[in-house]
């Protein structure tokens, strides 16, 4: 598959709206949307890594053992990610917390190491990386706007429906965010009968 | 009395499903029979009790001492995934019947946030090796707990009318919001 058409492919997949496999860490950093931007963009750098590593030792990585080989590789990213985010950004780090660390076991990357980067050459499988990755963040950053618009009445920290708005603060705790993602779930659903986006 | 606290908050006030979001995966995959959660819930059982007696000496033995803590995540994620192995090897000797209703969800369990997540949980928390373990079972417990109850959900469900849309997962996660809402009653009950 061509560089191009793997980034375009990536973008297509939506994760968090359509596999819902990635759904740990998209839940608890999505109470304001710069975590869940931050917590997307963190994804992202841990996703393409992974897959140019996995993709550049494809045909050296045995077939039995490639599981726990992909874990090493996809750990190894999440733990430089990690350090760089508490070196550089330690307001961020400690607001994602253990979900920094959990992003080993986010099935989205797991998931294209072993359904793409496993069989497919490098530039391709960092484009379907960036691809995935940015989908997963636009996903997420828009889940936690919504979540932040409706239980503090800000957007990224902005005042966006002033002073007078009483803030619907169940959307900030964890049953909001269920709520919110399964509306969004089924807003989507609903968006992928009419149009037919399979 | 410190331990009862730990129990109380790790199965209702901070339940790993409904508040802490960990373990989302299989709470959403095998919720759908009450037969299936309850195997499912065993394995977890098991797993994040094992995982706490396995890692805790590893963090205080291992790591601490000769100043490795930034390879924490890798090194409990392959322990983490040996000890699911072992558990997939007896469960298929044991149980056939369990092992087949488990399923893929078994292998999956190496990539449960829920089995991480309260390794690193006990490391940040700062428990000590007994109260490590008590916490994990109990946590274990009350992500037992909520797969149980939704699946006993979802069972009715499936003889009920649900709008096209929000049919399987988006109608699963609003169930969990209610659900989740309902656990928070049980804040403020240990200040």
């Amino acid at each position: 598959m061509s560089p191009l058409k793997a980034l375009l492919n990536g973008f297509k997949e939506i994760p968090p709206l359509r596999l819902v496999l990635g759904l740990c860490p998209v839940l608890a950093v999505s109470a304001f949307a710069e975590n869940g931007f931050g917590m997307g963009l963190a994804a992202t750098a841990v996703l393409i890594g992974s897959n140019l590593v996995i993709s550049a030792l494809r045909n050296v990585i045995p077939d039995k053992i490639r599981i726990p080989c992909f874990i090493v590789v996809i750990a190894t990213f999440v733990s430089i990610v990690d350090m760089t985010l508490n070196a550089f950004m330690p307001a961020l780090h400690a607001e994602l917390g253990i979900f920094v660390p959990l992003i080993v076991v986010n099935c989205i990357i797991l998931g294209r190491a072993e359904a793409f980067a496993s069989k497919n050459g490098v530039l391709s499988s960092i484009a379907d990386g960036i691809g995935v990755g940015l989908s997963f963040t636009f996903a997420l950053t828009l889940l936690s706007a919504i979540r932040e618009l409706l239980g503090a009445g800000t957007i990224f920290g902005v005042s966006v429906l002033g002073e007078a708005y009483q803030p619907f603060r169940v959307f900030g705790f964890p049953p909001g965010a269920f709520i919110a993602l399964g509306l969004m779930l089924a807003f989507y659903n609903m968006l992928a009968k009419k149009y037919k986006l399979g | 009395m410190e331990l009862i606290a730990i129990i109380f908050g790790a199965i209702f006030i901070n339940n790993f499903v409904l508040s802490r979001f960990l373990g989302l995966c299989p709470f959403v995959g095998v919720s759908r029979k009450v037969e299936t959660a309850l195997g499912m819930s065993m394995a977890v059982v098991f797993v994040m009790g094992m995982t706490a007696v396995v890692t805790w000496p590893i963090e205080h033995f291992l790591l601490v001492p000769n100043d490795l803590q930034y390879l924490r995540t890798i090194v409990f994620i392959l322990v983490i995934a040996t000890l699911v192995q072992f558990v997939e090897l007896v469960v298929r000797k044991i149980s056939p019947a369990l092992y087949q209703a488990l399923g893929i969800f078994l292998p999956l369990i190496t990539t449960n946030c829920a089995v991480l997540g309260v390794a690193i949980l006990n490391i940040t928390l700062e428990y000590n090796l007994l109260e490590s373990v008590v916490f994990s079972v109990a946590a274990a417990v009350g992500f037992a707990l909520a797969l149980l109850i939704m699946a006993g959900i979802r069972e009715r469900l499936e003889f009920s009318f649900v709008p096209l849309h929000f049919k399987g997962i988006s109608l699963a996660l609003i169930m969990t919001g209610i659900l989740s809402l309902a656990f928070s009653g049980f804040k403020g009950m240990l200040e």
